[in-house]
């Protein structure tokens, strides 16, 4: 089975070049059907791979396509790694995939034909890009597809390209992976320099003899490549901005698959990472930043998708911290849950847009559960599950990364519990402005509000029960041995060796029951105050003030780098053309030809024409060289 | 006799065609002063070669060294009546358009 | 005489010479097009079938040498080897793509234009077949005069002043190129113009030390480093499109293929002196460049800044050394010529349409000529090497090559690739994207013959970008010996 891998990235590649080039000639029906089935073809294929990876004699396979780079000393094969890690993921990207793309054939059915087909080929090449990166078994491969994920989320980012706002979103994204994929590419090359190769085989067999200090560095450089496509501090910006595409692509992009890129790829080489500690720390730290800040930015968004994006923000910051302290496998199992509830609050969010008629503003909103009680009641499970009640699927794994940093350090912990807790509010606030309470919009909206159809419907339910029993594949010791099922089933690939003393040491079973119990109560009570204060939200449009306005602004992030970066990169370049280049490259050159004119103008004035001046000068130059020749000899 | 006083006296006659052509504007005069300054130049290749054939005399009775100079000396000669006739003519003509022998005057190159 | 065409070299010269020569000689238009676009693909042909034959048991068919001045001990050395056939190969390439995009475009006289054309085509042959020093200055004059021709005769309004910018550069270049090469032919062992005699030459390091920098400049100015670049935006904005297409798609990589043959081999004992100066200042380059290209409101300028970062990296990583680096290095020269001459295509296609390149004026072009936007879009991204294109293999190693060298380098010349990505991104959105205009709302989409072109390109794209290998196998070997001999010295 495993040989067959090539085919999965396959499909949806297929699937890109014929609605890619058949563009024009597709009914919208055909162009679903191959957008859905190529994707849901690679879904049954990554679903036998997963079964065959769960056997308990199965080795990771290297399966070798074709050499991409082979010359000199460099050998670089374009192969596919096959094993727990990138199995589940395909499962992840597959499944999550399969769903968001039935649910988009509903959701952009008012496009054009030739936009339907390019929206679907678009996200072909999205999920294609996704797997490259996953099944890759070298760096380059896996860059490949790192690069391939930000030019779709460019292209989907600025699908709509009439908007000027959505293009200069979908390029401030693009860009801001470029700043990160410089770092995942220099480590590349540091790692061609130091190890000969770039293939995870024989990077992590040879990375115990390399000293420290450099894989401090090739593992800060591929944390920068993470900070960038998986929007941490200091390049997060351009998440927020990206939800600018259509909703399910959010749901897809920015929250399931290719945010979560980055966690993918530091657990992929936590064999680097676990020789560095400093790194380690760093990432502990900058999660750790960004889900505190991220959530406080959520508090105040009135934008239904923009609190989503911020959510999406923090919890990477939550994933992070995980990597940092050690906890790969809680890190993956986030990712994993996440990927589930996030893509259900998406959609989610994406249905009530639908029957809103395009307005985002959750001011507006409020008492839709009337109206659409499909999407109230996924949405609330996923809002129960991302809060982290037990027994829905958040809990277990935020649960799981909560532990790992209390035994690296409580100061971790007891942060990490106060962006959970913001967590709880925000989203129960965005639940509460939008499905309870009385409808705010016009009476024209009123009449138009309706649940979604079928096809949006079902992924929400499918994507809800995954929310909710998601959780189970890794119930904690506390509760029942041997339960974490995830756990054991990565262990081969995560748990190789020097899984650091995070999963050594236990934490006494009480105490462990204890906190658990403490931060539930805390979150229940935080929702119901969440729900007490905006269930019955008034519409006012009035400025806030103080620390809630810096919130609203989103801290003057946006505004401090344009301040900081943009502005004096401008200036820079102006500065550049209109001085350097004009005045001192090119007044240079320009200065040679008019010393030339001007000393020519000059010397003109020698030839006077009279015979006698000539005569002069002739004999003058002659004494002349007579007495150099005298000092000369002396 | 010395060569060195054929040497001075070379150098007298050419510094003094020198003085002439640079200080004088008669196109004869100057001309007259050309002409000095080559035959201050075959004086001093007479003395030479008469020098050089001594040398090698007293080497060599059958020596033919320096002989050459003498030659040279023939050519400049015939040269220089060559140049006299050409320049003699230029002035003519000169003499008849600007009725003036001032190479002052002869400055059209100019513009 | 037939003896003289027996062998591939020989033919890739001939062969558009003398369809240049014919091409001149007609009166009527259309058969002058005709002709040169035939002579094109004959010679395109024949570069193709030369590949089958790329073994050394071919010896024969790919070096010719003619008695030429035999008392100066030159002779017309001519040879295909690996680096010269990818080269070749661009140069056969790319004149019927810029013959068939051109194809719609009216030229005064264009029996001379297209003549004039092919002769460069020969000039630019000779030029990377040449393994003697008299022999390629020849073809080095004959490719340059030609050009300088074209670029005075047909163009914009300054076209003059450009062409006489670029005439004077190159050609203060092409005179220490010949002082140079005068000087290492009196030092050569047998008074000879060949390569081998060069590589020989007794030079002191002193001697060495200026003789390189004589060289280089000729070189750099070619094409072109920075700081010897400004000619280059002026000349390609002034000059029509298909002529900027010879100049940036084939003739500046003249400066860097003579780097990799006439220049390191050669003085190789002084290049430790001054590579660090020479990288420093091709990095630096590479981030000026970029920084001007944000800059530019004209679109030509934009490539043409564009193209000045690219060929600022090549020198780079040519001088780092690397065999990584160089292999890289010579599969992105292939690239960018084509890539290039796509980008050039476009703008030629929107050019000639709206008569206007300002990217200010323009916007919204993606909602009229859609199949034109994707095929831009695929030519700018290959352009800013994202991988499984092209450019991704070459700059991956050409970067990898300078980390190897210095990882700072590396980690500098690394801004330009986040610069490269804001500018074509900024001119993706002014240009092709947001609402059309009044000037826009006129656009056409492209026609069949144009979509054949640029579905070329793309496919060229495609294919070195995802499966570089043969590449590779062609241009390894002669790379890896003359970086043997450079560093064996």
């Amino acid at each position: 089975m495993s040989k067959l891998i090539y085919l999965v990235p396959l499909f949806p590649l297929v699937g890109f070049l014929l609605n890619g080039l058949g563009r024009n000639a597709l009914s919208k029906a055909v162009a679903s059907f191959i957008g859905v089935g190529s994707v849901l073809a690679s879904f049954v294929l990554s679903l036998l791979i997963f079964h065959e990876t769960r056997a308990v004699d199965f080795t990771p396979q290297v399966v070798t396509l074709f050499d991409f780079i082979n010359t000199g000393k460099i050998d670089i094969p374009f192969s596919f790694q096959v094993d727990q890690l990138s199995a589940l993921f395909l499962l992840i990207i597959t499944g999550v995939g399969t769903l968001i793309h039935v649910y988009s054939t509903a959701y952009m059915h008012e496009e054009s034909e030739m936009h339907y087909a390019r929206y679907f080929a678009y996200l072909n090449l999205f999920v294609f890009s996704m797997l490259l990166l996953v099944l890759g078994s070298n760096y380059v491969v896996m860059f490949i597809g790192w690069e391939g994920v930000g030019l779709c989320s460019y292209l989907l980012i600025g699908y709509w390209y009439k908007n000027n706002a959505y293009n200069d979103a979908a390029k401030k994204a693009f860009v801001m992976n470029r700043i990160g994929d410089l770092g995942f590419l220099l480590a590349v090359f540091w790692m061609i320099q130091r190890f000969g190769s770039a293939n995870f085989s024989e990077v992590f067999a040879q990375a115990p003899d390399v000293p420290a200090a450099v894989l401090t560095g090739i593992t800060l450089l591929l944390f920068l490549g993470a900070t960038g496509k998986s929007a941490q501090i200091p390049l997060f910006t351009w998440l927020p901005d990206a939800m600018a595409g259509p909703t399910p692509v959010s749901a897809l992009i920015h929250a399931a698959t290719m945010v979560t890129a980055g966690i993918y790829m530091i657990a992929r080489s936590h064999v680097l990472f676990d020789f560095a500690p400093i790194t380690q720390t760093v990432i502990a730290i900058i999660g750790l930043a960004t889900a505190l800040f991220a959530a406080t930015i959520a508090i105040r968004q009135n934008d239904i998708k923009k609190v989503l994006a911020y959510s999406t923000v923090s919890q990477l910051g939550f994933m992070f911290l995980g990597l940092g302290v050690g906890a790969y496998t809680g890190a993956i199992f986030h990712v994993m849950t996440h990927a589930f509830f996030k893509a259900l609050l998406f959609l989610g969010a994406g249905s009530v847009i639908h029957a809103m008629h395009h307005e985002q503003d959750i001011r507006r909103m409020g008492g839709l559960r009337k109206f659409m009680p499909v999407t109230h009641i996924t949405f609330l499970l996923a809002c129960l599950a991302i809060a982290g009640i037990p027994p829905f699927s958040g809990f277990f794994s935020k649960d799981e990364i909560l532990t790992a940093a209390l035994l690296k350090n409580p100061v971790y912990y007891v942060l990490g519990v106060i962006a959970a807790l913001m967590t709880a509010f925000y989203m129960f606030r965005l639940y509460a402005m939008t499905f309870q309470g009385r409808f705010r919009g016009t009476a024209e909206m009123a009449s138009h509000l309706h649940e979604s159809p079928k096809a949006m419907t079902i992924p929400l339910v499918v994507l809800a029960l995954l929310s909710v029993f998601g959780g189970l594949v890794g119930i904690p010791e506390v509760f029942m041995k041997d339960a974490h099922r995830l756990k054991t089933y990565l262990a081969p690939v995560l748990d190789v060796k020097n899984q650091g003393a995070a999963s050594l040491t236990h934490l006494p079973h009480n105490t462990e029951l204890a906190l658990m119990g403490g931060i539930v109560v805390a979150v229940a009570a935080i929702i119901f105050f969440a729900i007490r204060a905006y269930g019955r939200y008034q519409f006012r449009d009035e400025a806030s003030t103080g620390l809630s306005r810096i919130l609203e602004r989103k801290w003057y992030v946006d505004e401090c780098y344009e301040f900081l970066i943009s502005k004096p990169l401008k200036a820079f370049s102006g500065f550049l053309s209109s001085t350097v280049e004009k005045v001192v490259i090119d007044g240079f050159v320009n200065g040679i030809g008019k010393a030339v004119q001007s000393g020519g103008r000059q010397l003109r004035l020698l030839q006077s024409g009279q015979v006698g001046s000539y005569i002069l000068i002739m004999v003058t130059v002659t004494i002349l060289f007579f007495i150099i020749q005298l000092f000369w000899k002396s | 006799m010395p060569v060195n006083y054929y040497i001075f006296l070379s150098v007298a006659l050419f510094c003094i065609g020198i003085a002439g052509v640079l200080t004088r504007r008669n196109a004869i005069v100057v001309f007259m002063c050309i002409e000095l300054m080559l035959n201050a130049v075959n004086l001093l290749l007479v003395a030479f070669s008469k020098m050089h054939h001594l040398a090698g005399l007293a080497l060599d009775p059958g020596s033919t060294a320096g002989t050459e100079a003498q030659l040279f000396v023939f050519f400049i000669m015939v040269v220089a009546a060559a140049e006299v006739t050409v320049g003699l003519a230029i002035i003519v003509m000169m003499y008849r358009n600007i009725h003036s022998v001032d190479i002052n005057f002869l400055n059209r190159l100019k513009h | 005489m037939l003896s003289a065409f027996d062998n591939f070299p020989a033919l890739l010269i001939w062969l558009p010479l003398i369809g240049g020569i014919v091409t001149f000689m007609l009166k009527q238009g259309e058969r002058a097009k005709a002709w040169s676009m035939l002579s094109s693909i004959l010679t395109l042909v024949v570069a193709g079938t030369s590949l089958l034959f790329t073994g050394s048991e071919h010896f024969a068919l790919t070096q010719v040498s003619y008695v030429w001045l035999p008392l100066l001990g030159s002779s017309f050395t001519l040879s295909l080897d690996g680096i010269s056939w990818i080269l070749c190969l661009l140069n056969a390439i790319s004149f019927p793509l810029i013959f068939a995009a051109s194809s719609r475009g009216s030229y005064r006289r264009p029996n001379v234009f297209y003549g004039l054309m092919l002769i460069a085509q020969a000039g630019l042959m000779g030029v990377f077949m040449a393994l003697d020093a008299l022999t390629i200055y020849f073809f080095w004059e004959l490719a340059l005069i030609q050009v300088y021709f074209l670029a005075s005769m047909w163009g914009g309004e300054k076209r003059i002043q450009a062409a006489f910018k670029f005439f004077i550069y190159t050609f203060v270049g092409s005179l220490l190129l010949l002082v140079g090469i005068l000087y290492v032919y009196l030092k050569t062992p047998d008074q000879s113009f060949a390569l081998a005699s060069f590589y020989r030459a007794e030079l002191t390091v002193g001697e060495q030390g200026w003789l390189f920098w004589m060289f280089f400049i000729a070189f750099a100015i070619k094409m072109p480093v920075f700081p010897f670049h400004t000619w280059q935006p002026d000349a390609y904005e002034q000059s029509a499109t298909p002529v900027t297409m010879v100049l940036s798609g084939i003739m500046v990589k003249m400066g860097v293929f003579a780097l990799m043959r006439w220049l390191l081999p050669v003085f190789p004992d002084v290049i430790a002196d001054y590579d660090n100066i020479i990288i420093g200042f091709s990095v630096i380059g590479v981030v000026y460049a970029s920084l001007m290209a944000m800059r530019q409101d004209d679109l030509k300028r934009l490539v043409a800044y564009s193209s000045i970062a690219h060929i600022g990296l090549m020198c780079a990583a040519i001088f780092s050394l690397q065999q990584d680096a160089w292999h890289g290095a010579l599969v992105q020269m292939f690239s960018h010529g084509i890539n290039i001459i796509g980008m050039w295509i476009v703008i030629e296609l929107i050019e000639r349409q709206l008569g206007v390149r300002k990217i200010s004026e323009l916007g919204g072009i993606a909602q009229k000529a859609p199949t034109l936007t994707i095929f831009l879009v695929i030519i700018a991204l290959a352009n800013v090497a994202l991988p499984l294109t092209n450019a991704f293999v070459g700059e991956f190693l050409m970067f990898s090559g300078l980390f190897k060298f210095n990882s700072w380098y590396a980690a500098v010349a690394g801004i330009g690739i986040i610069l490269s990505a804001v500018y074509t991104l900024n001119m993706i959105k002014h240009v092709f994207y947001g609402n059309t205009n009044i000037l826009t709302e006129t656009m056409r989409d492209i026609g069949k013959d144009q979509r054949i072109v640029l579905s070329v390109i793309v496919v060229l794209i495609f294919m070195v970008g995802i499966y570089p290998e043969p590449m590779f196998r062609l241009v390894e070997n002669t790379s890896d010996i003359i970086l043997n001999r450079i560093q064996t010295k």
